[in-house]
């Protein structure tokens, strides 16, 4: 079996690498991803790029200096931003630490810090970088209580917001997953202390039966980590059209008094811009993006390309057209975009004369809208939350996986499941499933707050008769 | 009162613990005395007439390791032997050998009788004396004082022992033997809290009134390994007797049923938490009321007797309930009772009084083991016992004491789990109780704990040799195969095919080669001109080495965590109740266990990772202080 949470927990001293967001989940100008850790400057190194696509060695840099660049996911550029090099022990945790400066407002964050993750850095616990600064002798002794007290306080809070976040649905249905691998692992374990007694002929087909929907379910949670990120980090509504269609003046239309928080950094060209708005409880995060249209210009093809991955990634699509021109070529791509996704069709400027066909958009929703006039713009606003208020917008019933954590720990439960199927394929005996289910068992528990440390003896005795 | 003062140390009990105990310190120089209630029940078997199982074997291989005797002494009085789970994996094969009880009792008491330096004596003990928190001697019923530096208690279910068969309830030991009366209150009074456990054992019935012809024969293995690691395997060549599996049915459970009214376990008698993992035979029936049989495993009890032990049936129930309870079993249907079954209870400690050296944290020179310690088992009692033994001799040597840890040995899951958790039952073995046990093979315990015997006195400069020469050869052979590169020639794949494989695209190393499931290091060899001449035992580890290599690794990195908290040691002076970043309920735990290290601290019941978290920055800022 694998080591407690408890280690795993104390472990965390100098040995592995960790991540948070550092400034907030509030809409703001700036937002900081702090990593520290032993890996903290080679990992971000591989995700760090000047703005010419080179790597840049951040161990190679001088402590204390400022680089700028733009974090890449795999060959997607995420973001521009600014990343400061701290090195071991003048960093606030004392370890090596790097801080990334990106655009504020939850997307971007939560987009830089996966991408983070993603290299195999680890998120943080609550208070750990403060605790890590205790521990590595950076905070004077007479914060020692203040940080004791932060720790448990902050577990505590953990721990009941882990509780108190998870429905009773999905609560039911981990704690259902779990009996039934416990059960499993449960027999097996009978099976190899009585051999005599248990036989596990013909088990492991019915086990990777067993499995197959075990993994279906866990990945069905998996994607409602989806559906429920919208309700905690807002829909990302992607804001799309060819150039001078007004999609910015919609954007800023939308954006209302907030557009003076989504600010440039002078002196650079950004592919696209954030805002995010509350509209009646909800959030939204309004994208606005580079023009489609047909170019050879390298870096605003550069622009249109990351427009379109922005595409994939929202939840709903706003595609801007003019309403005083005629269907282009280019219009009729941009609506090709939206084929089979979340989309609503605004009709810009509309105070100028129609020449555009509405029959073209006969399946889609279609709101006009005049920047001049004000026409429309609250009917989006409206639109949008009618949709998703009425659930138009696809949410998996009633189970949401809201925090990045529990996604986590279900993506691990799923990839320990995985592995038990693999053991089955690969012909190992019984004795090597129970590791990797109890793994997945663990991981499982940790969502719903539950410790099991002698669980599995207890299900042995529980639910198998044994012994002389 | 007359004082002996010629022994150094004094074993209480000469079960399966005490003969470890005793002959571990005898061994290691000291002069030592072992009192019993019984010479002739040294090493008695007053149950299962088996030694070994599932992750009992490995233990009783550890031992053997260590430099114990119970190993060698199963191997020289086995009536039948078998490897459990040989279709798994390595790491659950398990030896189990049915004992001639009454040969194997016998040869303990030779090996006790023939050891220097160890003296037998028959007398209950009566009182431990402690003098500044310091263990000094005993005193036996009849008035003897013996003045000794260090004390072993080994008294397995004696201590007030209480017999139960239905109505009729003696105050004795196992098998009639007189039960130990005094001890207890001596205990109490130094502070020692005592706790009451139960435990059961099943009838054995004559052999001529049984009907074999009903039941199915189990059969001994062919080809037999013995336990320790220093038996010749020729001498192990011998007859085996086969065992016989038959099955309760429905008139069985219905005569419990109608009778549970007269079992003590159910009418409140029986005080002692009872063991779920051997429950009696009315245990079953009633918890898994929808079984509608229950296997009944027939074993002998020697060669020179036709006495047999049925496994399976264990009970409290009055004895002419258990006439008609045995008989209504296809095959026992004349049996007749030679000893009755009988529910036995007794006083022992909750473990966490001990340090993992199994000395106790409140008084030094005293150490204890075996199900006095909480747990249930001959070989638990003996891993126990080997360990206590040695400790009490480092203890007077004044040298560094002797641990096993969970990475190590079974012996260090079970000692961990008894000093470390809150026990309500008693203690069995269990192959899911270990964390790392691809690494904790049966096979390989001489490899993870030689040394330490070594270490201790009890193995030989040739043993240890012997062994440092294995490991050296097992990791030159595995870096030799991996260096070795087979080419895709289509002499190549031929040879491949014929040996069930299929051929190569790429050049791979041997040691790659090893690791499909259809080859091994064995079948290989046709394209290993070069091999070396390699011993069967050592070519055994290298295929496990090989062919389990990610698995091993894994476990590995674990261990390296596991090792990392271990290492963070706990002052023994620390007030929990002043750290107020823990939880009360966690902060009574650590006070009340004392743990030595964050590792043991985490593995308590009660204490949270959040707790744990609070104590290393505690750890930390005190650290500073100093």
């Amino acid at each position: 079996m694998d080591p407690s949470p408890a280690l795993l927990i104390c472990n965390m001293k100098n040995t592995d690498t960790i991540a948070a967001i550092a400034s907030g989940l509030t809409s703001s100008g700036i937002g900081i991803v702090r990593i520290s850790g032993p890996d903290a400057l080679e990992k971000i190194s591989g995700i760090f790029k000047s703005s010419k696509g080179k790597n840049i060695d951040l161990c190679s840099c001088e402590s204390h200096t400022v680089h700028y660049g733009y974090i890449y996911d795999s060959d997607t550029a995420i973001d521009e931003v600014l990343v400061s090099v701290f090195k071991a022990p003048k960093s606030y945790t004392s370890e090596d630490t790097v801080e990334i400066n990106c655009h504020g407002g939850p997307f971007i964050l939560n987009r830089v810090l996966k991408t983070v993750i993603d290299t195999g850095i680890r998120t943080a616990d609550p208070g750990e970088f403060t605790k890590r600064a205790f521990l590595n002798g950076r905070i004077d002794l007479s914060e020692a209580q203040a940080v004791m007290d932060l720790i448990s306080s902050k577990n505590e809070y953990a721990r009941r917001n882990a509780l108190g976040n998870i429905r009773g649905t999905l609560k039911n249905i981990i704690l259902d997953i779990r009996n039934r691998l416990i059960h499993e692992s449960a027999f097996i374990e009978s099976a190899i202390d009585d051999p005599e007694h248990y036989s596990l002929e013909g088990y492991s087909e019915s086990l990777d039966v067993i499995l197959t929907d075990i993994q279906a379910e866990i990945e069905k949670l998996v994607k409602s980590f989806e559906a429920g990120k919208l309700l905690s980090e807002g829909i990302n509504c992607c804001i799309i059209g060819r150039p001078n269609v007004g999609k910015s003046s919609v954007f800023n239309a939308l954006s209302g008094d907030e557009k003076a928080i989504v600010t440039d950094l002078p002196g650079t060209t950004r592919d696209f811009l954030d805002t995010c708005i509350n509209y009646e409880g909800i959030t939204l995060n309004f994208i606005d993006t580079a023009g489609i249209h047909d170019t050879s210009d390298k870096i605003e093809l550069i622009g249109i390309d990351r427009a379109k991955e922005l595409v994939q990634k929202s939840d709903i699509i706003i595609a801007v057209f003019d309403i005083s021109e005629e269907l282009s070529e280019e219009d009729h791509r941009i609506l090709s975009l939206c084929e089979g996704r979340n989309s609503l069709i605004v009709l810009n400027k509309s105070d100028l004369k129609h020449k555009l066909d509405a029959e073209s958009f006969k399946d889609h929703e279609i709101i006009q809208t005049s920047v001049k006039t004000g026409e429309g713009i609250d009917e989006i606003l409206k639109h949008i939350s009618d949709r998703f208020i009425r659930g138009n917008i696809s949410f998996n019933d009633e189970v949401f996986i809201t925090n990045a954590r529990q996604k986590e720990l279900l993506k691990d439960a799923l990839d320990s499941v995985r592995q038990v199927r693999k053991t089955i394929a690969d012909g190992m005996s019984e004795d090597f499933y129970t590791s990797d289910l109890m793994e997945a068992y663990h991981k499982l528990g940790e969502i719903i707050g539950e410790e099991a440390a002698d669980d599995l003896v207890e299900v042995i005795f529980r639910d198998f008769c044994m012994g002389k | 009162m007359k004082e002996i003062n010629d022994f150094e140390v004094a074993v209480i009990g000469a079960g399966h613990a005490g003969c470890e105990a005793a002959l571990a310190c005898a061994r290691l120089g000291l002069k030592t005395i072992v009192f019993t209630v019984s010479v002739d029940a040294i090493a008695f078997m007053p149950c299962n007439p088996h030694i070994g199982g599932s992750s009992k074997g490995h233990l009783v291989r550890e031992v053997d390791a260590l430099g114990g005797e119970m190993g060698k002494c199963i191997d020289k009085t086995f009536i039948q032997s078998k490897m459990l789970n040989s279709s798994k994996g390595p790491a659950v094969h398990s030896l189990r050998a049915q004992a001639d009880k009454a040969e194997y009792s016998s040869l303990m008491r030779q090996t006790l009788e023939a050891q220097e330096n160890l003296s037998i004596k028959q007398a209950e003990v009566t009182e431990i004396f402690i003098e500044d928190g310091k263990a000094r001697g005993v005193k036996i019923y009849s008035g003897l004082v013996y003045i000794t530096k260090c004390v072993l208690i080994c008294t397995g279910v004696y201590l007030k022992a209480r017999c139960l068969c239905g109505e009729a309830i003696k105050n004795t030991g196992p098998n009639g033997l007189q039960s130990a009366n005094h001890l207890s209150d001596s205990l109490k009074k130094t502070g020692i809290e005592l706790i009451r456990f139960k435990t059961g054992t099943p009838a054995r019935i004559a052999g001529e009134t049984i009907d074999f012809s009903k039941m199915e024969p189990q059969y001994g293995d062919e080809t037999i390994v013995p336990f320790s690691f220093s038996t010749d395997m020729e001498s192990v060549k011998r007859d085996q007797l086969p065992c016989y599996l038959t099955y309760t049915n429905s008139t069985t459970h219905d005569i419990i049923r109608a009778n549970l009214d007269r079992s003590p376990m159910y009418t409140g008698v029986i005080e002692g938490t009872g063991p779920r993992y051997c429950p009696s035979i009315e245990d079953k029936v009633v918890k898994f009321s929808d079984k509608e049989r229950h296997q009944v495993f027939l074993e002998p009890q020697g060669l020179k007797t036709t006495e047999w032990y049925v496994d399976g049936m264990s009970s409290s129930m009055p004895e002419d309930v258990q006439i008609d309870m045995y008989r209504s079993v296809p095959g026992l249907e004349n049996a007749t009772i030679v000893r009755n079954a009988y529910a036995i209870e007794y006083d022992c400690i909750q473990g966490k009084l001990l340090k993992p050296t199994l000395e106790f944290k409140a008084i030094s020179g005293l150490f204890s083991a075996g199900q006095f310690n909480g747990s249930s088992g001959y070989e638990e009692a003996a891993a126990q016992g080997i360990i206590a033994g040695i400790n009490a001799a480092m203890y007077i040597l004044n040298k560094e004491p002797i641990t096993v840890d969970r990475s190590e040995g079974y012996i260090g899951v079970l000692i961990d789990d008894l000093v470390t958790k809150d026990c309500f039952e008693p203690y069995r073995m269990m192959t899911s109780r270990a964390e790392y046990r691809l690494l904790l093979r049966q096979d390989n315990a001489d490899i993870r704990l030689m040394e330490k015997g070594y270490k201790a006195g009890l193995v030989s400069q040739d043993k240890i040799d012997a062994l440092r020469n294995k490991v050296k050869m097992i990791n030159s052979e595995i870096e030799r195969l991996g260096k070795i590169k087979v080419g895709a020639s289509e002499k190549i794949s031929n040879i491949l095919l014929e040996l069930g494989s299929t051929p190569l695209t790429t050049g791979l190393s041997l040691e790659e080669l090893i690791r499909r499931p259809e080859l091994s290091y064995e079948a290989v060899g046709v394209l290993d001109p070069d091999r070396p001449f390699i011993p069967e035992d050592i070519a055994e580890q290298i295929n496990i080495e090989i062919k389990y290599k990610g698995y091993i690794e894994r476990e590995r990195r674990q261990v390296e965590g596991f090792k990392k908290m271990e290492g963070k040691r706990l002052p023994k002076d620390i007030d929990y109740q002043q750290i107020s970043g823990i939880r009360i309920e966690a902060r009574q735990k650590l006070n009340d266990f004392k743990p030595e290290s964050i590792g043991q601290a985490s593995r308590i019941q009660g204490v949270s990772p959040a707790d744990i978290s609070v104590l290393l920055v505690y750890l930390e800022s005190r650290r500073h202080h100093e």
